[in-house]
């Protein structure tokens, strides 16, 4: 019995899991290393990894910041009553729940050129939609909760009594949070911000749908991706893909390290 | 006392800054959705619901989706148990690929499958003497739905398992009953709570998919084309309140989803 | 610290926690806050250390009003229930957490630490984490903590609750050694009356939100003030029908009235035992327990069971056994009023009101 469990875990692992990889990394090297290189070398794939790099350094700041705030808050402010608090702790799980394709159309809806918001930031000079900022609100409407669900089961865990005891102490608010609350956040945080970085890293409909995946201009590398293969060009679309994973085997590194991290304290 | 008085407009400050952006961000254009698909009144709603392509859109990405859902329902309690009670050598390097689908970009899994079951590929070829397709069908689909939701199971019946105290089961064998006996009485309820929730997660998930999906559907519709990806057709054809309806339909029902969810885990937690 | 409370209230939703509670301190005094689980206490602490806003009342410290100050500006120190300790710092970084934040010179802090160290029995394990101390010595370490920046007032929640029986009584008289030894004026919060009892000066019974009574232990044990009270503290048996026991028959003037009767105010023995025969009546044992250092006795007396001790140094009394009862004092009630009556037949053949 045990043997054929185990056997077939393994094997379901190896044909979903480990397969796929080792065909994508086969997939890119079918013209040699040139081919790979080529794929790599082109102009448009350098700038589409470049808006990725640019979008996941901004979101995973911002969300980092935020998330760890909201957290806090929800946990445990008591401005905010017990009946607001479940409401918003509801709420901070819907991204998970919309598809990417309608996380993109939301902010297309609202911010898009022919919506009064979208016409006045217009007027400024500053185009959200099929550009930069709009692919930017995408991911981090996707990647949201990811920072707040993995911060307030800790908070929620480790109590406020530590907190209250440096509040008797003398403690600001400020010290309270740095030299008390930190130090046992800070690896669920770490884990929030991998999860977060891959999540960015990997965010296709959302972005696909604002960016208008216009080349040179506000292509990523996932829409990229999604291009060359409607284009045929399976070579190149292998190439990057073959990056975009090994960017997420080093994540999936990440996460362990923080997990076993998070374990200890 | 202006040192307390500045510590105070701080904390206001934060307050507004976080609940602003919490709102603008989620909340604004959540219910900016519902509002766009009702703008044109209710007949219009409706109209573009019952289209008869959008509706076969929605029916089928739920069916496709249950079918995945039940698949991973399966092996994802398997792997579960095998990951939490077994000990043998790779178990480690397994625990941590579970991970993999929610690391990976969707795209790139979307391409992963295209290559593997592809028309030139062993697994295509071998499929296509049997006489029928993979790719640009809906078992494409169901692969990469199962794929982009294999970790949900696994990772909600896991704890479970390893919280549970082995006494119940010894508590079992003493007093008489079998292997099966135990598992169906005792370690199958404990991880009911897991199974069903981490379930409804896949489910909700798989509804939503769009990367992995786009890439190795046919996208012919009433047959392989499922909701997000006609929901992006709809834009792509500015046919924007038709994309909202079927978005609010797909919307509603994964709210519903996803706090049936919450409330199960509280009512666990509680419990 | 002198310390006042006036008319202080505290409600979570619609649960009243604190209802009006009124008390003063005098300064270097160390009262114990009893009562049941639920009652209130821990609320009244909390809000005396700002951990918890007051509803309406006030709190003065050496009559200043510190209601709308943070807990960084009482110059309290707090003992938590489960200690609270900074769980990723040492035993040595715990206990200067307060002196850094106040911004102490390294080497004053130095110097605290290592008194704190010594005073609390903690050298050797300066270098721990909390993880690694057993039960008492944690609590050693919250205590040092809140000690070390000096505080005139010293709040300690459930001080001995997570402790082992064993180790509670040596910690228990640690405690009160020390509190003796530095002066500080402290409130603690608990449950267990043996506990409220050896170490503090002064009690306060906490119910329901309510404070019911406030005096050292052995006034409060001696005249109790509410049949709540009267229950607490010490062992009772609740008689119904409290006339027809010897010597309380004029009981019955007050109708609907129950008695309360301690262990302590019943003696059994043979017809030979008592001097005054008359005051006493017929029972039969029922149960005796050993008890350790003396025996349990429960009698039966008409249609009540009462309870008594009975010295280890008397002859063994077996169940069935015919003695003769003493009772020497009860405390009645009723819904207006309580009070304790002696056995008429023993002495005073007045009632005593209180």
């Amino acid at each position: 019995m045990r043997r054929l469990w185990i056997g077939l875990t393994v094997a379901v692992f190896g044909l979903l899991l480990i397969v796929p990889v080792v065909r994508i990394s086969m997939g890119a090297m079918n013209e040699g290393w040139s081919g790979f290189a080529d794929g790599l070398a082109r102009p448009e794939t350098r700038h589409a990894l470049l808006m990725t790099g640019l979008i996941v350094v901004i979101v995973t700041v911002v969300n980092t910041l935020f998330g760890v705030m909201l957290s806090l808050y929800l946990v445990r402010a008591t401005w905010l009553g017990k009946r607001i608090k479940r409401l918003l702790n509801s709420i901070v799980d819907l991204p998970f729940a919309v598809s990417p394709v309608i996380g993109g159309l939301m902010i297309v809806l609202l911010l898009g050129p022919e919506t009064a918001l979208g016409a006045l930031f217009n007027k400024a000079g500053i185009d959200i939609v099929f550009a930069l900022p709009g692919m930017i609100i995408a991911t981090l409407f996707v990647t949201f909760p990811l920072v707040v669900r993995e911060v307030m089961p800790v908070l929620q865990e480790i109590g406020s009594a530590q907190e209250e005891a440096a509040a008797t102490l003398g403690a600001s608010a400020w010290t309270t949070f740095w030299r008390v609350t930190w130090p046992s956040i800070q690896w669920s945080v770490v884990y929030g911000v991998v999860l977060t970085v891959a999540r960015a890293l990997g965010e296709f409909g959302a972005v696909l749908v604002v960016s208008g995946n216009i080349l040179f201009k506000t292509q990523t590398a996932t829409t990229l991706v999604y291009q060359d293969v409607e284009n045929f060009n399976l070579t190149s679309a292998n190439a990057i893909a073959l990056v975009l994973a090994a960017g997420s085997v080093t994540l999936l590194l990440l996460m362990e390290w923080a997990k076993s991290r998070r374990e200890v304290h | 006392m202006s040192s307390m008085l500045q510590s105070r407009w701080w904390s206001w400050g934060f307050r507004s800054a976080v609940m602003l952006y919490f709102m603008i961000l989620i909340v604004f254009p959540i219910l900016g959705i519902y509002g766009k698909s009702l703008s044109a009144g209710w007949s219009t709603f409706a109209d573009n619901i019952v289209e008869p392509l959008a509706w076969k859109a929605v029916t089928l990405t739920i069916k496709l989706a249950v079918i995945a859902t039940i698949i991973n329902v399966f092996v994802g309690t398997m792997s579960a148990w095998v990951l939490v009670r077994y000990r043998f050598p790779g178990r480690r390097l397994l625990n941590s690929l579970v991970d993999l689908p929610f690391a990976l970009p969707t795209a790139v899994a979307g391409l992963m499958i295209l290559l593997l079951l592809g028309p030139h590929s062993l697994v295509g070829e071998w499929a296509e003497k049997l006489g029928f397709t993979i790719l640009f069908h809906q078992p494409a689909i169901i692969i990469a739905m199962i794929f982009v939701t294999f970790p949900f199971v696994i990772r909600a019946v896991q704890p479970l398992l390893e919280e549970m105290d082995t006494s119940e089961e010894e508590a079992a064998y003493t007093l008489g009953a079998t292997k099966a006996v135990t598992f169906w009485k005792i370690i199958l309820p404990n991880m009911l709570p897991g199974i069903l929730s981490g379930a409804m997660l896949a489910f909700s998930r798989a509804l939503a998919e769009f990367g992995a999906v786009v890439l190795v559907a046919g996208n012919i519709p009433g047959k392989t084309l499922i909701a997000s990806v006609y929901i992006f057709g709809e834009i792509e054809s500015d046919n924007t309140i038709g994309a909202t309806a079927v978005s609010v339909v797909l919307l509603t029902f994964s709210f519903l989803i996803l706090w049936t969810v919450n409330y199960v885990q509280m009512r666990g937690g509680n419990g | 610290m002198h310390i006042e409370v006036n008319g202080l209230n505290k409600k979570f939703g619609e649960f009243q926690a604190v209802k009006d509670v009124s008390f003063e301190i005098e300064k270097g005094q160390l009262i114990g806050l009893l009562g049941p689980s639920g009652g209130g206490k821990t609320s009244i602490l909390r809000m005396l250390a700002g951990l918890e806003s007051v509803d309406d009342g006030d709190i003065v410290f050496h009559g200043k009003r510190v209601n709308d100050l943070p807990p960084q500006e009482r110059g309290i120190g707090f003992v938590f229930q489960n200690y609270a300790l900074f769980k990723h710092m040492t035993v040595e970084d715990n206990i200067s957490f307060g002196l850094e934040v106040k911004k102490w010179t390294k080497a004053k802090i130095k110097a605290r630490v290592a008194e704190l160290v010594e005073l609390t029995g903690l050298s050797g394990f300066e270098k721990r984490y909390p993880h690694q101390l057993s039960g008492g010595q944690r609590q050693r370490v919250a205590f040092a903590r809140a000690l070390a920046p000096e505080p005139q007032l010293l709040l300690l929640d459930e001080p001995f609750a997570a402790i082992d029986a064993k180790i509670r009584h040596e910690l228990r008289s640690w405690l009160r050694d020390m509190i003796d030894r530095l002066g500080i004026t402290s409130i603690f919060v608990t449950h267990d009356q043996d506990e409220a009892i050896e170490v503090a000066d002064q009690i306060m019974i906490i119910n329901k939100g309510r404070l019911e009574q406030k005096g050292t232990p052995w006034e409060i044990y001696k005249n109790p003030e509410s049949p709540f009270v009267a229950g607490f503290i010490g062992e009772s048996t609740i008689v119904d029908d409290v006339s027809s026991l010897k010597g309380f028959g004029h009981a019955s003037d007050w109708p609907g009235t129950k008695a309360l009767i301690r262990p302590e105010y019943v003696e059994v023995g043979k017809a030979a035992d008592f001097e005054l025969l008359s005051a006493t009546e017929p029972g039969r044992v029922r149960h005796v327990h050993f008890r350790g250092s003396e025996w349990l006795v429960e009698v039966e007396v008409g249609t009540s069971r009462l309870v008594t001790y009975r010295s280890l140094e008397k002859e063994i009394l077996h169940p069935g056994d015919e003695v003769q009862v003493l009772i020497h004092r009860a405390y009645l009630f009723n819904d207006n009023d309580s009070w304790v009556m002696e056995n008429k037949l023993k002495e005073d053949p007045m009632p005593v009101h209180i």
